[in-house]
């Protein structure tokens, strides 16, 4: 078979334009090198809705800003993704540069038609966020900015685009690109072979790699890590508002925000990597994290850290989103350099995207029968006790709690495995379920989580792999070793 | 020769010294009768109670914890470990049922009831 | 919604010997909820011996000790709801639970709290690198060597020499893992020494202690660990750092009394213990809710569990029968060399009070003194003092005739 349009990533980019394919009638397959969605930097980043006071006016990353907020709150609620618009607040603490700094952000947003954004001194800024620094002197308000989960929000978007006929192709490895008589073969490190017409690179760290392949890699990426620490939910009413510093050149600053479920997260460093693969955690990194989180909210008990992580943005060469069609090479589509605002840009960038392939000849017809909606993972979680007793009544299985840190029921684990894109190892249902996410981390769920994995995808329990590949949790039977 | 121990019968830890002169065992340090005994066994013969499993065939990722009945030669603990690996059980087993008769001079039996 | 006299949250070794005494105390409307489908909580998978010298004269394993008090259990025909999970305890005494049956909801006259520990988490250490598999903590490599039958690793590091950890390096050697160090970044082990004999040295498995494991390397499955020792401050010594190939690494660093539905009860917790302040017969600041074993405090031996969660169920049928409403006048303190005393308040002093405590570092020929503002209650002396060791120290009701402001434990060395 022949797709129409083929995705190189499962990423918050290429799920969401998987989803806007999915309108259409076309037949799309999205090609993902790991064992689930969200593996890149949807995986594992800041996961704010930014204002769009920040870029430069004028840029892809100003239009698409401005244009994806709202775009992106409409598919989050359609999808039933969490999220939350909180607000965000720019902190200054004191110098003059920092005053102006944000004098000129603020004249940059207005400018970006950024609505609602205000200038608070130091004490209006506490009122509204009583935990914030004493040292905080002013604050560029940002009312239309939130929080959004970034991997529940692929997920959901990928889930979706599946539900509507968009197939996904999981561990294979992009090696090579040919393009002959105007149709893209695409062959995996394990021999994997597909074909397509239209050929859409969205694949985060690796697009520049992937552009090279069909000799059109005019720009370069440059892997950036960022460590964040993620507290307990006992910290995360510490703070209302997403908090961020004045931003510098490395990015915007380290940030306090809570999460959509409750938790505390800060960070994110901003360090040169050698690999987009970089997961590693450093001790300079987590106290830089430790200590610019405690100059924004001095009473941010780290005692509650319940996991630390690094996350690996996907910085281009040339300043701006990349969201082209090659000039060399027909068909085929540049999405790269997606990095912050990226996540608040997916459905914009997915738009755009759209009208790049439709003026490249691509024909869309839409379909009768598309559901744009996905069922919410967190219903069951969020019934009150009468509903949860009627509910377990009829589905017995959301009865028996299997991660307690997190409330997490055997019936929403079997529900990840079996919806698409199913999960397949432990990451996968963690990430859609919470389980394991929680204070023990997986201590008590993980063998009795094994358990249901094996069973419902039929393989046996050695087999069971935290995130895919070589990453088995056990080595085998006792007595068989 | 003399030998420096942790007395294990106890949570207690006391540190005892065994001095062996011509076979014979002098103890210090004890607190307790059976702290000299232990002493006196460990530096002559050494036994331990080895707790392990064995596999249940017909239950589904199911071991049955069992114990050797009777201290055996530390030296043989895992002479014991390589005949429990090559046994298998069938459930239900109940509490303190001999599941082998004789592993190094002890049985072994079920320490946990698997209905 | 149902009535109970007491409801009892987890039938592990504390909710199970607090319901035998309760029910023995003349109250036999108890009730046990546990999650898990069978009585015995973490005990049945404890396989090790060790278990019951203190409480029953005899040493037995995890889960026959677990196996006596299902028994009494069963003989009284104490009600147990098991596979049911508490999601709530409210502060009058309303307990919410869920099973596949559906949500369920007790009124309770009194509720005892036996939720038990968990293990701390690698999250919780910040240890740098990334996070492949192979690593666990020592509880659950146990749970599924010693219950599920599967094997976790091949070449192993374990980090921490708390007595899980000791024990799972014997479990994984009689595995035939090779267990290559055991690494406690204090300058002692948290583990009792007769595990250290029994699974370590029995074993040839060294223990390094003031090192800890500095970086984890690998992607997918864990490839080796970096150690180091560390200085005085806990810092790591950068000359010392040594690389070990391993595939498994557990953690055995500590356990935190598992107090979300106390915390959520809004039951106040003592920040040393992470468990709930209470006076000497286990009941919380909340009058009618009590808690013992694991959740109150972290044992080292399940004998002490029992032995307070007895205190805990004759506290409960107490409260039904309403005795135990005398003032909280006193309050107890650690001084000296003392982590933390138990209880922290004392309310009734026409019995025997029992003070449980641990020391802060280990010690050598000490002495105990038992003293409040004006005068010295009593003195006890101990050979050994370990913080792995809990200590206890009765005091008579002579000794609690006029007290004057808190009582204080202090620890001087001779």
């Amino acid at each position: 078979m022949i797709y129409d349009v083929l995705i190189i990533g499962a990423g918050v980019t290429g799920g969401m334009l998987a989803r806007e394919l999915s309108k259409y009638e076309l037949n799309v397959c999205i090609l993902e090198k790991e064992n689930d969605v969200a593996m890149g930097a949807s995986r594992a980043n800041s996961g704010i809705i930014h204002g769009g006071y920040d870029p430069v006016p004028g840029t892809l990353k100003a239009k698409l800003n401005t244009e994806g907020v709202e775009l992106l709150f409409a598919a989050a609620a359609e999808l039933n993704v969490p999220h939350r618009r909180n607000g965000s607040m720019v902190c200054a603490f004191g110098t003059e540069e920092e005053h102006a700094l944000l004098e000129s952000l603020f004249q940059r947003g207005l400018e970006n038609k950024t609505p609602g954004l205000q200038l608070l001194s130091g004490d209006e800024a506490r009122k509204l966020e009583p935990n914030l620094s004493p040292l905080v002197s002013k604050v560029l308000y940002v009312p239309n900015a939130g929080i959004v989960g970034p991997y529940e929000l692929t997920i959901a978007a990928v889930g979706n685009a599946m539900d509507n006929g968009v197939s996904l192709m999981r561990n294979f490895e992009v090696i090579r690109i040919s393009h002959e008589d105007g149709i893209f073969t695409v062959i995996s490190s394990s021999g994997g072979q597909v074909q397509g017409t239209y050929l859409v690179n969205c694949a985060g760290g690796y697009a520049d790699r992937i552009a090279q392949m069909v000799g059109d890699g005019f720009y370069s990426i440059t892997p950036r890590a960022g460590e964040y620490m993620l507290l307990d939910k006992a910290e995360g009413e510490r703070v209302r508002h997403t908090l961020f510093q004045c931003p510098t050149k490395e990015g915007k600053g380290i940030l306090v925000t809570p999460t959509t479920h409750g938790n505390l997260l800060v960070g994110p460093t901003a360090t040169r990597v050698d690999t987009p693969e970089s997961r590693d955690t450093t001790p300079e990194g987590l106290a830089q994290v430790e200590s610019l989180a405690a100059k924004s909210v001095p009473s941010v008990n780290f005692r509650q850290v319940i996991t630390s992580f690094t996350g690996v943005r996907a910085t281009g060469s040339t300043g701006d989103f990349v969201l082209e069609a090659s000039k060399t090479v027909p068909g085929f589509i540049h999405a790269g350099a997606i990095e912050s605002p990226g996540l608040t840009c997916c459905v914009s960038i997915a738009k755009y995207l759209l009208e790049i392939l439709a003026d490249a000849g691509l024909v869309l017809n839409g379909k009768k029968n598309w559901n744009g909606t996905r069922a919410d993972f967190y219903a069951f979680a969020n019934m009150n006790d009468t509903e949860k007793d009627a509910f377990i009544r009829h589905n017995p299985d959301y009865g028996k709690i299997v991660c307690r840190c997190e409330m997490v029921s055997e019936g929403e684990i079997l529900a990840a495995i079996r919806t698409n894109p199913p999960a397949l190892d432990m990451d996968a249902v963690k990430r859609r379920t919470r389980s394991g996410m929680g204070r023990c981390q997986g201590g008590f769920c993980g063998p009795y989580v094994m358990e249901l994995i094996s069973r419902e995808l039929g393989i046996p329990m050695e087999n069971v792999t935290k995130s895919g590949g070589k990453s088995e949790m056990l080595v085998g039977r006792i007595g068989e070793v | 020769m003399k030998k420096i121990l942790t007395c294990i019968i106890c949570p207690k830890g006391c540190t005892l010294a065994a001095e062996i002169t011509d076979g014979k065992v002098s103890v210090s340090g004890h607190s307790c009768p059976k702290g000299a005994e232990y002493a006196e066994n460990e530096v002559l013969h050494p036994m331990r109670t080895v707790t392990a499993t064995i596999r249940v065939a017909n239950r589904e990722n199911t071991m049955v914890s069992v114990k050797t009945e009777s201290t055996v030669a530390k030296d043989r603990m895992m002479s014991v470990m390589a005949a429990l690996r090559d046994t298998v059980v069938n459930a239900p087993i109940a509490i303190g049922q001999v599941l082998l008769e004789n592993v190094e001079g002890s049985a072994i039996v079920a320490t946990k009831q698997i209905d | 919604m149902e009535i109970h006299d007491i409801v009892i949250v987890g039938g592990g070794p504390a909710g199970m010997a607090a319901a035998v005494v309760a029910y023995d105390a003349g109250c036999s409307d108890v009730v046990i909820l546990d999650r898990e489908p069978r009585l015995g909580g973490i005990l049945m998978q404890c396989i090790h011996n060790g278990f019951g010298l203190h409480k029953l004269g005899k040493e037995l394993t995890g889960p026959e000790y677990a196996d006596v008090y299902a028994r009494q259990i069963e003989k009284r025909g104490i009600r147990i709801y098991t596979e049911t999970m508490v999601t709530s305890v409210s502060p009058d005494k309303v307990v919410t639970a869920q099973s596949r049956s559906g949500i369920l909801k007790i009124q309770a006259k009194a509720v005892i709290l036996a939720m038990g520990c968990r293990e701390r988490s690698r999250g919780a250490l910040n240890i740098c690198g990334a996070r492949p598999a192979g690593i666990y903590s020592a509880g659950t490599a146990q749970k599924l060597v010693n219950c599920m039958g599967f094997q976790v690793g091949k070449r192993v590091v374990i980090l921490g020499s708390g007595d899980i950890g000791l024990i799972m390096a014997r479990r994984m050697s009689y595995e035939g893992a090779i267990v290559e160090a055991v690494c406690e970044v204090m300058p002692y082990s948290g583990g009792l020494t007769r595990n250290i004999v029994q699974c370590l040295d029995d074993f040839g498995i060294p223990l390094y202690l003031s090192t800890t494991v500095v970086q984890i390397h690998g992607d997918k499955r864990l490839e080796g660990v970096t150690i180091a020792q560390v200085d005085a401050q806990r810092k790591p010594i950068e000359s010392t750092k040594r690389y070990i190939p391993c595939d498994t690494l557990l953690l055995s660093v500590g356990l935190i009394p598992e107090n979300e539905l106390t915390r959520a009860a809004g039951i106040p917790i003592d920040p040393i213990t992470n468990g709930a302040i209470v006076d000497e017969s286990c009941q919380t600041m909340l009058p009618g809710i009590f808690a013992c074993g694991n959740v109150l405090q972290v044992h080292d031996l399940v004998d002490y569990v029992s032995a307070e969660a007895e205190r805990a169920g004759i506290g409960a049928v107490r409260y039904i029968n309403s005795f135990g409403s005398g003032n909280l006048g006193i309050e107890t303190k650690a001084g000296n060399g003392v982590r933390y005393v138990l209880p922290q308040k004392i309310r009734n002093v026409s019995e025997n009070v029992e003070l449980f405590l641990r020391v802060t570092r280990p010690f050598s020929q000490v002495k105990f003194t038992v003293s409040d503002e004006t005068k010295v209650l009593t003195s006890v002396k101990r050979l050994k003092a370990a913080p792995g060791e809990m200590e206890k120290i009765t005091l008579k009701p002579e000794m609690l005739r006029d007290i004057t402001g808190p009582i204080t434990v202090n620890l001087e060395v001779l």
